[in-house]
């Protein structure tokens, strides 16, 4: 589908666009936090609790059947949708952070002894790098870190100095949630491969952009949270690997199927329920599926050239305001701005263009070592997504224009 | 003037401005106002925290009339003019009156929004810092 020539029949699809804030309409330019919902993800969770709510993996009756089957059946869908190559390799979470947190604690204790080194890069969200810091105090441990240059890209030749018998896992995002830089993923896996280091790959900033093959990536793991592809808060997934989920211990214990306990012994459930202890949020796993059917349904390729066309235009518009400074200028990026305006702070900014209905994020966006990196303490930060317009591109144009005024 | 008579002024001052542009350009206005703070009060014991920008706030007990003086600082402009009205209203008063000040004038000049918890720029915990400096110095 067409974007563009579609765009007001797409927004419609959206109720909360519809929105005016402060006499204003709504320009929501905060996707990268979260995005909003369409229709057909909020009618699906209406749906789910008002005829298939029972509990999945637990009764003989009708109604928990019904609800099993639509739980597992969003797992196909998720498997699909990153072209993994078992449903078995889809863990249901509480979004990117659990999952990180669920690799770090079960990986950790399989694999991760004192002296093993752990490797983050300097761009990662502190959902990618917390996790790891508690892993490192656990077992002992270290931590070791990729830098990026002034444009916003990894040094890849520093990343493959890091690699070296001690290492055990790469961790990286796929697009950073600060600087909008893309990572050559691909090419950072091949050479953690190459010295026998899996790689867990956030792709909470990627998913809902562009299309994601875990097997032609080679990922060993690779997770992103549904709120942020139009999908619920509260459920995210984790992708990984057969061979290494098989051999890593449970992260949380609790009940499930396919296991049998006493105060003995415990023998752990098969893939993926060893890893999905209690109740999951299966009203939650069908609303995330729906929304993956809405991307596919516009196409993955679509939204990823009409987002690519709305960021040029927006930095070429931006970059027209005097004093613009933007932070990450890498050769590939991907739906994010991060900005100052000349010396006005960004919570100045941010303040005043809410008062225009302007939504965005200002702050350090849980990445403080991308703000130590330039010296900064904060930035205003656009994020698109499929359903923004160009129109809506020049009012924070116009907006930050008129904000500078109020300054000189 | 009482910390009431002045926040009255305060009042009398915003009420001239219908629109938030004015309002703002007037908090703006107040910020940069604000007389610098010296190097060695930016430090780390004075900086108040849940403020998504820096906010310094400095205070000490003039021996003269025992009444407590507030400085401060911020690195964003707004926040600097909310503060400027802060020290404006409260500084230089009796310990007392600082911490049992009711401060009305924050809702009737139209920053009411900026008062919940969760906006975190930091005038609940500018406030509330300013009272337990009015509550310390009062022992
Ligand atoms: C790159 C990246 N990683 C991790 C996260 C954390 O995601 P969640 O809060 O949904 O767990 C975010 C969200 O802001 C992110 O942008």
């Amino acid at each position: 589908m067409d974007i563009q020539t579609h765009i007001a029949e797409l927004r419609q699809d959206f109720p909360i666009l519809e929105s005016q804030v402060y006499k204003h309409p709504l320009v929501y330019l905060d996707n990268a936090a979260t995005t909003q919902k369409p229709w057909c993800v909020i009618r699906k969770i209406e749906e789910g609790y008002r005829h298939q709510n029972a509990n999945v993996h637990r009764g003989v009756h009708f109604l928990s059947q019904m609800a099993t089957e639509a739980h597992e059946e969003a797992r196909k869908t998720v498997a699909s949708f990153l072209n993994a190559h078992s449903p078995r390799e889809i863990i249901f979470t509480r979004g990117t952070t659990e999952a990180i947190n669920l690799v770090a604690f079960s990986y950790g204790e399989a694999f991760v002894k004192a002296g093993d080194e752990i490797v983050v890069s300097e761009m990662e969200h502190h959902s990618n790098i917390v996790p790891w810091q508690m892993l490192c105090q656990r077992k002992g441990a270290v931590l070791r870190v990729i830098p990026f240059n002034d444009k916003g890209e990894l040094d890849l030749q520093a990343f493959s100095n890091l690699l070296n018998d001690h290492t055990k896992l790469v961790a990286v995002a796929h697009v950073s949630n600060t600087l909008g830089t893309v990572n050559p993923v691909a090419e950072i896996i091949r050479q953690a491969h190459r010295a026998g280091v899996p790689v867990l790959v956030d792709g909470a900033q990627a998913v809902p952009h562009r299309a994601i093959d875990v097997q032609a990536l080679d990922a060993d793991f690779y997770v992103f949270s549904g709120h942020k592809i139009y999908g619920p808060t509260g459920v995210g997934v984790l992708y990984g690997k057969e061979n290494w989920l098989e051999q890593m211990p449970p992260y949380q214990g609790g009940g499930g199927i396919f296991s049998t306990v006493s105060f003995e012994h415990t023998t752990y459930n098969e893939l993926p329920y060893k890893f999905e202890a209690g109740t999951p949020d299966f009203i939650g796993t069908t609303a995330l599926a729906e929304a993956i059917r809405y991307v596919e349904g516009i196409g993955m390729a679509s939204i990823h050239a009409y987002e690519s066309g709305l960021m040029r235009y927006a930095t070429e518009q931006l970059m027209q305001i005097e004093g613009m400074r933007i932070f990450g200028q890498a050769a590939d990026k991907e739906s994010v701005i991060s900005m100052q305006v000349g010396t006005i702070h960004p919570y100045d900014m941010g303040t005043l263009l809410d008062k225009l209905g302007i939504a965005l994020r200002t702050g350090h966006h849980c990445a403080e070592p991308v703000m130590r990196h330039y010296g900064i303490e904060s930035t205003l930060r656009a994020s698109f997504a499929l359903y923004n317009t160009y129109e809506e591109v020049d009012a924070l144009v116009a907006g930050i224009r008129k904000v500078r005024t109020l300054f000189e | 003037m009482t910390i009431n008579e002045l926040q009255d002024q305060v009042i009398d001052d915003f009420s001239a401005f219908d629109e938030w542009f004015d309002r703002y350009a007037m908090l703006i206005e107040l910020g940069n106002q604000l007389p610098p703070i010296d190097d060695s009060q930016r430090v780390e014991q004075n900086l108040i925290q849940g403020c998504q920008s820096r906010v310094w706030l400095d205070a000490h007990v003039d021996e003269a009339t025992g009444h407590v003086i507030f400085e401060g600082d911020s690195d964003a402009v707004i926040v600097k003019g909310i503060l400027s009205l802060l020290i404006q209203v409260l500084s230089d008063h009796a310990p007392a009156e600082i911490a049992e000040a009711d401060l009305y004038f924050i809702e009737r000049i139209g920053l009411k929004e900026h008062l919940s918890p969760t906006r975190s720029n930091g005038l609940l915990a500018m406030v509330r810092q300013m009272k337990l400096y009015g509550l310390i110095f009062n022992k």
